[in-house]
């Protein structure tokens, strides 16, 4: 589904991937982890098209498709998800009228005929139901006065609602309690966790990953992927720290 | 604020007013609202036409009159609003306008609020949305007279830039000659949130499908509560769909 090749990027004009390489097929989910500074976020940025984030190498397939040369309503379009470690605060935008028009700008871009008021409403109140999240939230300027923990369960409703196949999900779990963590873990599983969708998680900790079990772990760290492995990685990372494991 | 002959740019008023255009309408016809005391009115005006426009209109509000003004100042070509009020005792005056240009546009709102007896309020919300080269001013007087004690007033002005060519000028002024009175005024001048706009993108929506929302969402505060709330948002987003 995703297939990064030697991916190298500036920001700033300062290098932070330096070939990167990493194939997620469907059906898969991949954690990616690394200690602060590693290029984490930069690696969920440079997919999700941020402006800033300058590709100088290397090539990224999405589905068959220059994943790089698109815009970044295209890949969403094309099914990408980003789910921000810092959700934005958009004062006097409804989630529920900001939620239709992307989702209806998503399926005008795949041809597909737009969903009534009534059709999105239903759709956003299952999704919504399943990350325990009261439709009035929803009704609310986007991320305005949400706590850390709404904003991350807001992102997951809007993942819901826009039913990507490969979701990037950064730093989902940083800003959680233990509750809001649990709620997490089980939407991301039910609603990426099918054999046509993957899921990239980023994160720093073991923690997230006790409700999304990753079938591969990746340390990234100086810009690449140092090491790969099963579920098991990420238990010994948390044993032994990022430093004992990447030396 | 009616003047016989043409105007200069000495005119404080007509600072940045676009004088070639305003000979063609001079001189303006003058339009006066008087309300009694106790008296509530309201108002909206969209000015939306191909052509210059210019109005100037006076409004006296007597003691506990309410008085509601909104204002869409976005037609194709010069625009100018000009308001005076004068507000007698316990009067109320909520002023709320957005004006949209694109081009190599003019467009001015100028306000003169005269708190001339105690404990009168008003209130001005205005919302400029500016692209290409066009130039959009707000001057905004508040003037307390001696003995207005008591008096609550004030300005929110804000300005978008859409491209660096744009021309924002935004000048909120207060006259106090009275002790005891509240008056706030803030003004800002900024371009759009480029974190903003790329967090609404990566939900699926084009940039300009993005930035017509984040806009919607600025120019609202203008008109929020008004009678004709409808009307004024839907005639604003059609304008805003010209400049984008």
């Amino acid at each position: 589904m995703l297939k990064i090749d030697n991916l190298a990027n500036e920001v700033a004009g300062k290098p932070i991937l330096k070939g990167l390489s990493l194939t997620i097929n469907a059906g898969e989910i991949h954690a990616i982890m690394g200690p602060n500074g590693a290029g984490k976020s930069t690696l969920a940025y440079t997919l999700g098209g941020r402006p800033g984030y300058d590709v100088t190498g290397g090539s990224v397939d999405f589905d068959g498709a220059d994943l790089l040369a698109m815009e970044p309503h295209e890949r969403a379009a094309a099914g990408l998800f980003l789910g921000f470690q810092y959700p934005v605060e958009i004062p006097g935008v409804s989630n529920v009228q900001f939620l239709r028009e992307a989702l209806n700008a998503q399926r005008k871009g795949r041809g597909e005929p737009p969903l009534s008021g009534g059709e999105f409403l239903k759709l956003a109140k299952e999704k919504a139901g399943l990350l325990r999240m009261d439709m009035d939230m929803l009704k609310r300027p986007v991320n305005v006065g949400f706590s850390g923990g709404e904003k991350k369960r807001a992102e997951m409703v809007q993942m819901g609602i826009l039913d990507p196949k490969l979701a990037i999900l950064d730093e989902t779990d940083s800003g959680l309690d233990i509750d809001a963590l649990r709620v997490c873990g089980e939407g991301i599983n039910a609603i990426m966790r099918k054999s046509d969708k993957a899921v990239l998680l980023i994160t720093h900790y073991q923690r997230l990953l006790d409700y999304v079990k990753p079938d591969f772990v990746h340390v990234l760290a100086g810009g690449r992927i140092v090491r790969s492995g099963g579920p098991e990685l990420a238990l010994e990372l948390e044993q032994h720290g990022y430093e004992a494991v990447v030396a | 604020m009616t003047v016989a002959t043409l105007p200069t740019r000495k005119d404080e008023a007509y600072r940045y007013a676009d004088l070639a255009a305003l000979e063609t309408l001079w001189p303006l016809p003058a339009e006066r609202i008087v309300l009694g005391a106790g008296e509530q009115g309201a108002r909206a005006i969209v000015v939306d036409a191909d052509g210059a426009q210019a109005r100037d209109i006076e409004i006296v509000l007597g003691e506990g009159a309410s008085y509601d003004l909104r204002v869409l100042n976005a037609g194709r070509a010069y625009g100018r609003v000009a308001v005076r009020v004068t507000l007698g005792k316990g009067a109320n005056f909520h002023f709320g306008a957005a004006q949209l240009a694109g081009g190599d546009q003019t467009l001015e709102i100028v306000t003169e609020v005269v708190h001339a007896e105690p404990d009168a309020t008003s209130n001005q919300v205005v919302r400029s949305v500016l692209a290409g080269h066009a130039t959009g001013t707000y001057l905004g007087r508040v003037v307390v007279d001696r003995g207005a004690v008591g008096t609550d007033g004030e300005q929110s002005i804000r300005a978008m830039l859409l491209d660096r060519t744009a021309t924002a000028n935004a000048r909120p002024e207060l006259e106090i000659y009275a002790d005891d009175v509240k008056c706030a005024h803030g003004c800002a001048v900024g371009e759009l949130d480029a974190q903003g706009l790329f967090y609404l993108q990566s939900r699926g929506l084009p940039p300009a499908e993005a930035k017509k929302l984040m806009l919607q969402a600025f120019i609202a505060e203008a008109f929020v509560g008004a009678a004709e709330e409808e009307r004024l948002t839907q005639a604003a987003i059609a304008a805003l769909e010209g400049l984008l």
